[in-house]
């Protein structure tokens, strides 16, 4: 197992936020949270690179607890892609993307060269973008090189908080073929938060509903789809469901 | 140097040096505190909030009160050390409150990410925080250097030189061209280090060396004009603080004195006349002068002034605290007693005129109100204007309740407005001094105190503990006893006050007229 989260639980304020939390992933592997929100998911995510410290519970990554080492170390090994992309708009599109290998210590031929690779791969070319600020980018150009900063330092895993929520429904498109492509090409596996099914289908190895901070089913798309266990579940895929119907009748439709 | 503004321009480089000095100090000071403290509560809630109001409180005390209130609170000291501390709490709130304000503004989403791809608490704030928050950071300090240069100003009756010794001399002897050239030095510093600030700023956030040589430069140009001085001036530190007695009676060769002088014409003059006598003998003679009345006295107290003049009438009400009358010479005898036994400031002689106060109103008023007495003033409506310090002191209680004055309407006013405003009506008596040159100029009026209640004011020499073991210094000052009679110090006063001179004309004048025999 790559990533083991054993009885993840957080308490704010008297409320549970996330309460006994448990999964596993296998390299390259990709699962995704979704629920409502205030179902968890976030804080679950956030507990599995220690940006929130859980009360108790256990985080392992490749045979490591997550408690043995400081949290700064710890999240070098860990990417991590957010809404906005939370990219730093004092630096340059490259001093963004080479934080972590800056932080590591990698030399500048090593950094260079994958400053060059990565920003290749997200369509972003060094030569053009490498000196731009952020606010000279899209929105859709800012979440690419945010990809492109998470997997800088190298990591075995990559967290996504809802990467695509602030993107147009034509950027994200090609935003989340574009991670399934380097996912392919670099192996790495991936935690996906996200609300939206469609998001979890298309990305996604396995998905694990979320409801009032526990996990209330783990499966495939197919077997969420064939055997909700509760009525969120059900509720969750309710409206997907009707959207596939009413577009598969009209293309139906348009087909015949 | 001759032409516009040739008299302020001689004394530059030290106005300008001393204002620098404070107000660049003041600045750094203001972040080295400011940027830290405000760094540490910014992510704190329950500091932040009184952080900012206990800042506030400072600012919200006049510059004025901020500054005489450093003198008690550090022991008596007067000069650079209690301005500087004062104008460093000024430069505190708005680098501090923008240091917050910035910090708490940097995107959360940022802040997150910083930690999430490995950063540590400290790398976050030296690599995301502090240089997005900086813009913010250096609107405050660049709000902070406008007040402090404003502010500095306001040293010069704390004893610190400033570009405030051109408008507080100005304003007090009425020469409207060293005010107005105090203002315009001090307006062009202050845009001259919003520049230089501005300048540094690009150069941080632009990592240009354009710029920061720009600054460079720049500050230099800002510092440049008070160099003159410290190249000139570099072995003149004081040394009149050195207890080691001088061998010599004679000559005052080699050693500093410094002389005190508050506010007012006369006291210029005196400085000046003073200046003049010990600089014969050889001296080199320091002037803090525009001090406050108990600024003065404490300085001299502590021996961080040698030598200045004061009126008996002044220490019997405003330090020995008597509100009883006593006859002058009486009074004399009982001041130099008590300063020597509560305070060990030595009574060196009277120099021979009186600078009283008296009731005084223009001729128009004192005929229609039929006014030749103070008693006549007994249960009339009308407007007396007088300086702060009196309407505080006992005295005029006494003569208010004495001849039945409380329908008298008290006002509070510098004294150079006072006698332009009874003369133009503008307030119907004034407490004159008596010698003011202008009392005889503007035929003011002296209402005649019958009861014999407003106290003697004779002037005299103070030396200070250190400066009256000197008897080089004894000996240099003894001839001015008793050589000023009141109709020449009148003559003196209205030199400057209505001939337009300069107070080292005025004070070379007098220095002709005291010692005769001019060596």
């Amino acid at each position: 197992m790559l990533l083991r989260a054993d009885r993840l639980t957080k308490t704010f304020a008297d409320t549970v936020a996330v309460d006994q939390v448990s999964f596993e992933l296998k390299a390259g592997e990709t699962l995704a949270l979704i629920g409502h929100s205030g179902c968890g998911k976030t804080t679950t995510l956030k507990m599995l690179n220690r940006l929130i410290e859980p009360d108790n519970g256990v985080v392992e990554l490749d045979g490591a607890v997550a408690s043995g080492m400081a949290g700064h170390e710890w999240r070098r090994r860990i990417g991590f892609v957010i809404q906005n992309a939370g990219l730093f708009p004092h630096k340059t599109v490259a001093e963004n993307v080479l934080v972590t290998p800056g932080l590591l210590g990698w030399d500048r031929a090593r950094q260079q060269a994958k400053l060059h690779e990565l920003l290749d791969m997200v369509g972003l070319p060094a030569r053009d973008y490498a000196h731009r600020y952020p606010a000279e980018l899209s929105g859709g150009q800012r979440q690419r090189i945010g990809l492109a900063r998470a997997l800088a330092g190298e990591p075995d895993i990559v967290l996504m908080d809802e990467p695509f929520a602030a993107l147009d429904p034509l950027t994200k498109d090609g935003l989340i073929a574009d991670i399934a492509r380097l996912r392919r090409e670099l192996g790495f596996a991936s935690v996906l938060v996200t609300h939206d099914f469609g998001e979890a289908l298309r990305l996604a190895d396995r998905i694990a509903v979320m409801d009032g901070g526990r996990i209330v089913q783990t499966g495939t798309a197919r077997d969420l789809i064939a055997s909700p266990a509760n009525k969120v579940v059900e509720d969750l895929l309710a409206a997907p469901r009707l959207m596939a119907a009413t577009v598969g009748r009209a293309f139906g439709e348009g087909g015949s | 140097m001759s032409g516009l503004f040739a008299e302020e321009w001689a004394v530059f480089p030290g106005h300008y040096a001393g204002h620098l000095r404070l107000a660049l100090g003041a600045l750094l000071m203001g972040l080295i505190i400011s940027v830290p403290l405000g760094t540490l509560v910014a992510r704190r809630q329950v500091f932040a909030g009184p952080a900012l109001a206990a800042a506030s409180v400072v600012q919200t005390i006049p510059g004025l009160a901020l500054l005489a209130l450093m003198v008690p609170l550090m022991g008596g000291m007067i000069g650079f050390w209690p301005a500087f501390t004062a104008l460093s709490l000024y430069s505190i709130l708005p680098i501090l409150r923008n240091t917050i304000v910035g910090l708490q503004g940097v995107d959360q989403d940022v802040r997150e990410a910083a930690l999430a791809v490995g950063m540590t608490a400290n790398q976050r704030l030296r690599e995301i925080d502090l240089p997005l928050a900086a813009p913010v950071i250096v609107a405050g300090l660049r709000t902070a250097s406008a007040w402090v240069v404003g502010t500095a100003t306001l040293s010069t009756p704390v004893g610190a030189r400033s570009l405030g010794n051109y408008i507080f001399q100005g304003l007090q002897t009425r020469n409207w061209d060293a005010v107005l050239f105090g203002c315009l030095i001090s307006a062009a510093l202050a845009l001259a280090l919003d520049q230089v600030i501005g300048q540094f700023e690009k150069a941080a956030l632009k990592r240009s060396r354009r710029h920061a040589l720009a600054g460079g430069i720049g500050l230099a140009l800002v510092i440049a004009p008070a160099l003159s001085l410290f190249v000139e001036g570099g072995t003149s530190r004081r040394a009149a603080g050195n207890p080691e007695r001088p061998a010599a009676t004679v000559s005052l060769e080699g050693q500093t004195i410094t002389i005190g002088a508050k506010g007012f014409t006369e006291q210029y003059i005196l400085a000046d006349l003073l200046k003049r006598t010990l600089e014969a003998k050889g001296a080199r003679v320091e002037i803090r002068d525009g001090l406050g009345t108990t600024v003065a006295f404490d300085a001299l107290a502590s021996g961080e002034v040698d030598v200045y003049v004061d009126y008996t009438g002044t220490i019997w009400a405003a330090l020995m605290k008597r509100d009883d009358p006593a006859q002058r010479s009486a009074m004399y005898a009982r001041v130099s007693a008590w300063l020597l036994n509560e305070r060990g400031v030595m009574a060196f002689g009277k120099l021979g005129f009186e600078n009283a106060y008296a009731f005084a109103t223009s001729p128009q008023t004192a005929a229609g109100n039929q006014l030749e007495t103070i008693a006549d003033l007994s249960g009339k409506d009308l407007a007396i204007a007088s300086d702060p310090e009196f309407f505080g002191r006992s005295e005029w209680t006494r003569t208010r309740d004495a001849y039945g004055l409380q329908s008298l309407d008290p006002r509070s006013m510098d004294s150079a407005f006072m006698y332009d405003a009874v003369k133009n009506g503008e307030v119907d008596l004034v407490t004159a001094y008596t010698t003011d040159g202008r009392i005889d100029a503007f035929d003011l009026v002296l209402l005649e105190d019958t009861l014999s209640v407003l106290p003697p004011y004779d002037a005299f020499i103070l030396l200070s503990p250190e400066a009256q073991e000197s008897a080089a210094l004894l000996n240099a000052l003894e001839p001015l006893q008793g050589a000023i009679s009141t109709e020449l110090m009148r003559a003196a006063n209205s030199k400057v006050d209505l001939e337009r001179q300069s107070v080292s004309q005025a004070g070379a004048w007098l220095y002709e007229e005291v010692s005769p025999a001019s060596e």
